[in-house]
């Protein structure tokens, strides 16, 4: 399929799923109705901490109306999107971890009378203390939130070793020592999760969820309600945004399923705003440190990474979290000694978990300030210094991530040159100021979240006499285009248009499985899965063509809707007129295409978080106005150069860019997942800050900025058409950008996101004071690391395996299944 | 009690019991079946469930139903010119202003609104007119490009 001129990939359209959305014929999950439907409320826990005691529904029960009251007892099954974090109940079973956790469900006639009769449920509950926050977690062991974890609330703690830290900070003319914090944010995603369920007529039940995962939702519900998973059927409805935020299998959805097996009636559940905050799942907040050794000339001789999490108070995809904020720093600059240490604690509070740049977003805050210092101490410019020391493409890392191609030198010298930073760098007037910083991500997780040796994506094609393509594949449409992708990879391979391909996504009953749309994977692997299925079909059609124009097969063009002779194009035929002499000489048409990412170059535990068939790279520079007498920040302008291999609809891509630019934005100045105590009189409850839309602040179209974007496309060798991942990695440079611009402006560091004007002028007035013009962490508290995995690098003969681990027992994997 | 009430929604007439307490998009939505209309925080913040009320923008979460009786009520689902999408839909699944599009019925009729006042809106101004209607996935910038295409289209369209 190399060097054929390519006609729909490439081409900026409009996306398949455009008109029913402009027409409001999309149907979200809410959207779905049923006759005889029932409605689904929780009551969630009032409290953070908590035994309960005993839960008394009678009262509820009573009202007409009311169908039935779940508890936990009811599906006292595990469920948890990781094999090794399988610790949530559908409704709490004997204890609650955060206010809002589920520990009861009403399923009525009518939404409004189920939340009625909530308040008809007696609990009684035995108060324990509080754990808000992660010093805590580290000094009180006790009481735990779980049973299980590393000890005491320390969730997950791990610690790897790649050359020798300490060799490169004797090599270094400077170490530098910095901490950074970096807030918990929550993805907000328009539409509330939503979901219904519903035997169908042969008795099978049915979800209809906003979920990211039908794949690991289809696996919790089976595995909580017993049933055969080939008795089950799990439908992703497209979603109003998700952003990471529906990528958990969740209780409610488990709930449903249980009310609609016992009833014999759909049953619908719709969150409400409020609830959404709570189920959270969002961005971790991180506390952490680095140390990263220098040469003169800016060449980095190691990093020592030590991180801190708050996970909150379940498990979701917290190791997987945990990982990934050491798992990124080595594929952007060449890093020769690298240590991590990470460590996640439980805290009372809803539970954290991926959002858009899982994990990676906060530590590349923390390296790329500090980076931003390091050119100051040097006197180098930031570009520059970054220009001299990024990665190697076809190498490994330190820490075994196998690199393909990478476009950062390019991407750093587009947005320089656009944004004309070397000559406004230090130069501009007092309160204006430019930043610049880079980041990388995945095009897909390399690992399965259970372990198996099964395709992470498959496509099902399938042709037919009307000339009309249908491919089949589980993918779930949040929005990001995912139905597009794959009608524009079949149609390019096949040579028709996008409208003579019908998707049929996200049907656990109808299409081969994919693994969800989380880690920026989509693209990359339902993308070669569609292609390996179309051109499969292809070549069956080839074949058939071939043999009545006495063409040799390789000869033939499929291009706007023919089938031709490349040699001369008018001997040829119609699409649907070749399908017709396929069928006729092979029989019903149908092929199968699935993709599975190469098998990791790390062999130590750990490893398998971070590879990926492919890495993106982006640079950005930030233009910023800092009003020294208020604080107040204003972003002037972005310019963002985003290496994405090939935007297969520069449309969406596009769209991804400025997205991901917005939700940085807000991340950096306002958005943050805060909580605060009742007083004792209201059981000192530690209850979300700001549980709502309104104050909860996100960017409005009025304080969005201008965005100036360049898609630089070096086509990957592992991507389909070439292309890599656009959905996450944009956002990861603007916060430390914009941090760096600030410092550009008014010469004051905020070691911490978000900035806030109020922590501008703080900085402002203790320079003036004379003190250091910094806010962030003053310090990183004491960690019980374990000791290290020791793992040689790959220029010291390392093979990826630590020489300190004990031999993993293979069998234990396959357990998981 | 259910009480009866007469809404007419893009330019036709329905008939329906509901209780006095229900808000607009609640009765569109679950009596109508007019699913179109959308809702994100049901309190007035995030501008999804903006319909028109005689012309004008309102948020349908923060409107009894029963106090729209004869007004017109336009929501998306009036928008398409037949089979032919308005020049805003258009333009909006052109610029890829739509990317989960759950924001977009709410936008589409907030544009309309503003289009109808001010043919020719500078930048800003657009800005200011959506600036109730929150939208997570897009940065709102194919937005603006696609209002403006679309008032280019609209213009033209009057000569």
């Amino acid at each position: 399929m190399k060097n054929r001129p390519l006609h729909i990939i490439g081409k900026a359209r409009r996306r398949v799923d455009a008109r029913a959305k402009v027409t409001g014929e999309t149907r979200y999950a809410d959207d779905l109705n049923f006759p005889r439907m029932l409605h689904c409320r929780l009551l969630r826990s009032p409290l953070p901490h908590a035994k309960i005691v005993s839960i008394d529904a009678r009262r509820a029960l009573a009202l007409p109306g009311v169908h039935l009251v779940l508890t936990g007892a009811d599906m006292p099954t595990t469920f948890g999107i990781l094999p090794v974090s399988q610790d949530e109940h559908a409704l709490c079973l004997d204890k609650v971890r955060f206010v809002g956790d589920p520990v009861a469900a009403v399923v009525a006639q009518t939404e409004l009378l189920a939340e009625e009769a909530l308040a008809l449920i007696d609990v009684e509950y035995e108060p324990l203390q509080t754990i808000s926050a992660p010093e805590e977690a580290l000094s009180h062991p006790e009481p735990r939130i779980h049973d299980y974890g590393d000890s005491g609330n320390v969730h997950k703690a791990v610690a790897l070793s790649f050359g020798s830290v300490e060799q490169g900070f004797a090599e270094a003319d400077h170490v530098f020592e910095d901490t950074f914090h970096y807030a918990g944010n929550t993805h907000l995603p328009l539409e509330t999760h939503a979901a219904v369920a519903a035997l169908d007529p042969d008795g099978k039940l049915t979800l209809w969820s906003s979920t990211q995962t039908p794949h690991y939702v289809h696996r919790a519900v089976a595995k909580v309600l017993g049933q055969k998973p080939s008795r089950v059927r799990v439908i992703s409805t497209p979603q109003g945004g998700g952003f990471g935020g529906k990528t958990d299998p969740f209780g409610h959805e488990i709930v449903i399923c249980k009310a609609a097996m016992m009833l014999g009636r759909p049953v619908k559940i719709c969150l409400s705003r409020e609830e959404v905050f709570y189920c959270h799942r969002g961005r971790h907040p991180v506390l952490m440190k680095l140390r990263c050794g220098v040469k003169q000339d800016g060449t980095l001789t190691a990093l020592h990474l030590q991180t801190l999490l708050d996970g909150g108070a379940y498990g979701s995809y917290g190791v997987a979290s945990t990982f990934y904020t050491g798992a990124l720093a080595t594929v952007t600059y060449h890093l020769p000694n690298y240590q991590f240490e990470g460590c996640r604690v439980f805290t009372n509070k809803p539970p954290c978990g991926p959002k858009r740049g899982h994990g990676t977003v906060q530590p590349r805050f923390g390296q790329e300030v500090q980076l931003d210092k390091i050119a100051d101490k040097l006197a180098l410019d930031p570009a520059e210094l970054r220009l001299r020391i990024v990665a190697q493409p076809g190498s490994l890392t330190a820490n075994y991530l196998r690199v393909q191609s990478i476009g950062l030198a390019d991407c750093i010298r587009s947005v320089v040159r656009r944004s004309d930073f070397s000559n406004k760098h230090r130069k501009l007037p007092y309160g204006k100021g430019v930043g610049i910083a880079c980041s990388s991500y995945l095009s897909g997780a390399g690992m399965p979240i259970y372990y198996n040796d099964m395709p992470h994506s498959g496509v099902q094609l399938k042709l037919d006499r009307s000339g009309l393509v249908t491919a089949f594949c589980g993918v779930a449409e949040v929005g990001q285009g995912c139905d597009d992708v794959l009608c524009a990879c079949v149609a390019e391979v096949l040579g028709v248009e996008v409208a003579d391909v019908k998707v049929v996504t996200g049907d656990s009953d109808l299409s081969p499985v994919d693994l969800g749309s989380y880690s920026s994977r989509v693209t990359m692997m339902m993308g070669n899965a569609a292609i390996a299925a179309a051109e499969r079909a292809r070549e069956i059609v080839a074949t058939a063509v071939a043999d009545k124009l006495g063409v040799a097969a390789d000869q033939l063009v499929f291009a706007q809707g023919r089938v031709f002779d490349a040699a001369a194009p008018e001997k040829g035929l119609s699409f649907r007129e070749a399908v017709v002499l396929a069928e006729a000489a092979a029989g019903t048409i149908g092929t199968t295409g699935s993709y599975k990412p190469e098998k990791p170059a790390a062999l130590f535990k750990g490893g398998g978080v971070g590879p990926s068939p492919a890495y993106s790279y982006t640079a950005a520079v930030v233009e910023v106005s800092v009003d020294p007498e208020t604080g107040w920040l204003g972003i002037d302008k972005v310019f963002i150069a985003h290496d994405i291999g090939r935007a297969l609809n520069p449309t969406l891509a596009r769209g991804q860019v400025e997205g991901s630019v917005y939700m940085g934005l807000g991340e950096a100045l306002m958005e943050e997942q805060a909580f605060r105590r009742l007083p004792p009189k209201l059981s000192s409850a530690l209850v979300h800050r700001t549980p709502s839309i309104l104050e909860y602040k996100s960017l409005t179209s009025l304080e969005m900025p201008e965005v100036d974007i360049e898609l630089l496309e070096d086509p990957d060798p592992n991507g389909p058409f070439g292309g890599k991942e656009v959905g996450q990695g944009p956002l990861l440079p603007i916060m430390p950008a914009i941090a760096n611009a600030i410092f550009d402006a008014v010469g004051v560091r905020i070691d911490e996101v978000p900035i806030t004007p109020e922590k501008i002028l703080k900085a402002l007035a203790q320079k003036a004071a004379g003190k250091p013009g910094r806010i962030g962490p003053k310090d990183f508290p004491s960690v019980s690391y374990p000791a290290p995995l020791f793992v040689p690098t790959p220029w010291q003969g390392g093979d990826g395996r630590a020489t300190n681990e004990v031999a993993r027992p293979k069998d234990k994997r396959a357990k998981n299944v | 009690m259910k009480q009866p009430i007469s809404l007419i929604v893009n330019g036709e007439r329905y008939d329906t019991l509901c209780q006095p307490n229900l808000t607009l998009l609640e009765v569109l939505r679950e009596n109508l079946q007019l699913t179109g209309t959308k809702h994100g925080c049901e309190l007035g913040e995030c501008g999804a469930c903006a319909v028109l009320l005689d012309g004008e923008p309102v948020l349908s979460c923060l409107v009894l139903a029963m106090e729209c009786a004869g007004q017109q009520i336009t929501t998306v689902e009036g928008l398409a010119r037949g089979a032919e999408l308005h020049p805003l839909q258009a333009a909006f699944a052109d610029h890829g202003a739509a990317q989960c599009g759950y924001c977009t019925p709410g936008i589409l009729l907030t544009a309309k609104a503003l289009l109808e006042r001010n043919p020719c809106p500078s930048r800003s101004e657009v800005r200011e007119a959506l600036s109730g209607n929150l939208c997570r996935c897009t940065g709102y910038l194919q937005i603006l490009d696609a209002v403006d295409a679309a008032a280019q289209v609209l213009r033209e369209e009057q000569r």
